[in-house]
């Protein structure tokens, strides 16, 4: 049976093949920063489990202080020259996207036959199903187009860092937020500001209690510009005890469009520089400077529709 | 009271752009300690609450490492990338045949959603689809309509373009069982007593997506009708110039 922590000696050791490709890197004056963070995350997912609450709270502390004083560069790892790639392009043609069409595939249905099937059952087992599916689903992908493609040994690990350090530390953002969440439930931030909201709007109704947490996804995403940022503080707060607790609304239904009113406030926001300010600037729009520049305001009217017509899909569909 | 310095913590650190991983982390130790904050609590009480938090904090990290599951596919989209995935995806769209601006912007939202609910969120973006082929196609689309167009409505379209790339991108891609935000809501409801399923907040993510599909659409079709209103409008001052 394929577990999770099959899954994560698979993770792992890919990791460790970016922090040791990532040391013999000499074009990159941080490769010790990159092999440091991405080695020790490597040891994160192979051996976390052993190392006590303590030991992994010291090694959340390394990784944060190479992530955030940006001890980390971005590897440039030989790949094919844009001519070359036009050149695979006309040979592959729409065949380059099965592989990745896989990936899903496997994951999904992975999935439905853990559920309901006994042969998916004893495959794959019963915690955490969907993620053990889309490791499943990654490695038969890569198979498949290395036995296809026969590309250089190397060159999936190689291509794979090229990636990876394009993300960098914000690969982490995730994972420390939904940490910060549960320091959060430690410390009962939610019921705090819980009170702080009831008191300020009346929650007694389930209409306001879900617009409250909708719009206050938005207004949280607009300050932080990120809506994953939003979302443990919200929840907490709002989500969880008035609408989920309170009024009985569905978990996965309450959290899916809460998550999805925060990105409206995304749209919203010069704060969100990747998405609102960087196409400003690549596109030379002559207001990319102003904090309502031409694409922010052309997100508005589809942004605030769409806010309002997320509190009624959760209003209608989560209870 | 004092625990919401944590979250002031989050918001300060997040507008004075000071790196997240360092602002969260900070946040949580402040909110650790601060919750330890009474009456008479010894600098040592306080420095334990710390260390508490810091354990509190790598079990939660501990937990969670499943969000790197999806690191896995990289290697397979880093293969693709370069045997052309991009390329291909690129003559893909330059094959769109439309006639208007809002129309070439409306097949792009609906690639750009499908593809990202398939995970494929690398096949759209600024730097790679919207600035070389997406903005140029739809300004084309409207020069082609109307002939020399004011440099006003030109950027309003490429503002457009850039829009329609991140509606498609935010609306589609979390019906992807493995995105990011997904997998952050199961880690956190994890926190907190609960289990839902990935595949669950998937299905709940697609009535926003059409939704928003259908929002997003209703404007393109009312800026086809704005674009030829001013453009009209400014051809006819522009002759008007010439006349006098």
């Amino acid at each position: 049976m394929i577990t999770l922590d099959m899954v994560y000696l698979v993770v792992g050791l890919m990791f460790a093949a970016f922090a040791a490709l990532s040391a013999v890197d000499q074009d990159n004056p941080r490769w010790l920063g990159n092999a440091l963070f991405w080695g020790l995350l490597a040891v994160s997912l192979l051996f976390g489990s052993h190392m006590g609450d303590h030991g992994n709270g010291f090694l959340v502390v390394a990784l944060v202080v190479i992530g955030g004083f940006r001890l980390l560069g971005v590897g440039k790892p030989h790949t094919t020259t844009p001519e070359e790639r036009r050149e695979g392009a006309r040979r592959h043609g729409a065949w380059l996207f099965v592989p990745a069409l896989v990936i899903p595939l496997v994951a999904v249905g992975g999935t439905l036959l853990q559920d309901h099937t006994g042969v998916g059952a004893a495959l794959i087992a019963d915690r955490q199903t969907t993620v053990i599916a889309l490791g499943l689903g990654c490695v038969i992908a890569l198979v498949g187009a290395m036995a296809w493609l026969r590309p250089p040994v190397l060159a999936p690990l190689q291509e794979g860092r090229r990636l990876m350090d394009s993300i960098g530390w914000a690969a982490l953002l995730p994972q420390m937020l939904a940490s910060l969440g549960a320091v959060f439930l430690f410390a009962k931030v939610g019921d705090v500001v819980g009170q702080v909201t009831a008191a300020a709007i009346p929650m007694d109704t389930r209409f306001l209690a879900v617009a409250a947490y909708c719009v206050g996804m938005a207004l949280f995403t607009v300050i932080m510009g990120n809506a994953f940022a939003a979302f443990p503080v919200m929840t907490a707060a709002i989500g969880l005890p008035f609408v989920i607790l309170k009024f009985g609304g569905d978990p996965a239904a309450v959290c899916a469009i809460g998550m999805l009113a925060g990105f409206c406030g995304t749209l919203m926001t010069p704060m969100a520089a990747n998405f609102n300010v960087v196409p400003a600037n690549l596109l030379e729009l002559p207001d990319r400077n102003a904090p309502l520049n031409g694409v922010i305001r052309a997100q508005i009217p589809t942004a605030v529709p769409l806010l309002a017509a997320n509190v009624l899909l959760m209003y209608f569909l989560a209870f | 009271m004092l625990v919401l310095l944590g979250i002031a913590v989050v918001v300060a650190g997040f507008v004075l752009r000071i790196n997240p991983l360092l602002v969260i982390l900070a946040a949580a130790l402040t909110t650790g300690v601060m919750a330890a904050v009474a009456p008479g609590a010894s600098v040592e009480t306080l420095a334990r609450a710390a260390l508490d938090t810091l354990a509190v904090f790598g079990k939660a990290f501990n937990d969670n490492r499943y969000l790197h599951v999806v690191w896995l596919v990289l290697p397979v989209i880093g293969l693709l990338e370069r045997a052309g995935m991009q390329e291909r995806a690129r003559t893909l769209i330059a094959s769109i045949r439309a006639a208007t601006a809002g129309r070439v912007l409306m097949i792009y939202l609906l690639l750009r959603q499908v593809t990202a609910a398939l995970g494929l969120t690398s096949l759209g973006g600024h730097p790679q689809m919207v600035r070389p082929l997406i903005a140029p196609m739809a300004e084309a689309a409207a020069e082609s309509r109307f002939g020399a167009i004011p440099d006003r409505l030109r950027f309003r379209i490429r503002g457009y373009a850039a829009a329609t790339d991140n509606v498609g991108l935010f609306f589609g891609e979390d019906i992807f069982i493995a995105i990011g935000s997904i997998l952050l809501i199961v880690g956190f409801m994890e926190q907190a007593g609960m289990t839902v399923k990935p595949l669950d907040l998937a299905v709940w993510a697609i009535p926003t997506a059409i939704v928003a599909f259908a929002i997003h659409t209703a404007r393109l079709v009312l800026f086809d009708r704005r674009l030829t209103r001013e453009a009209t409008a400014a051809a006819a001052s522009s002759e008007a110039e010439a006349a006098r």
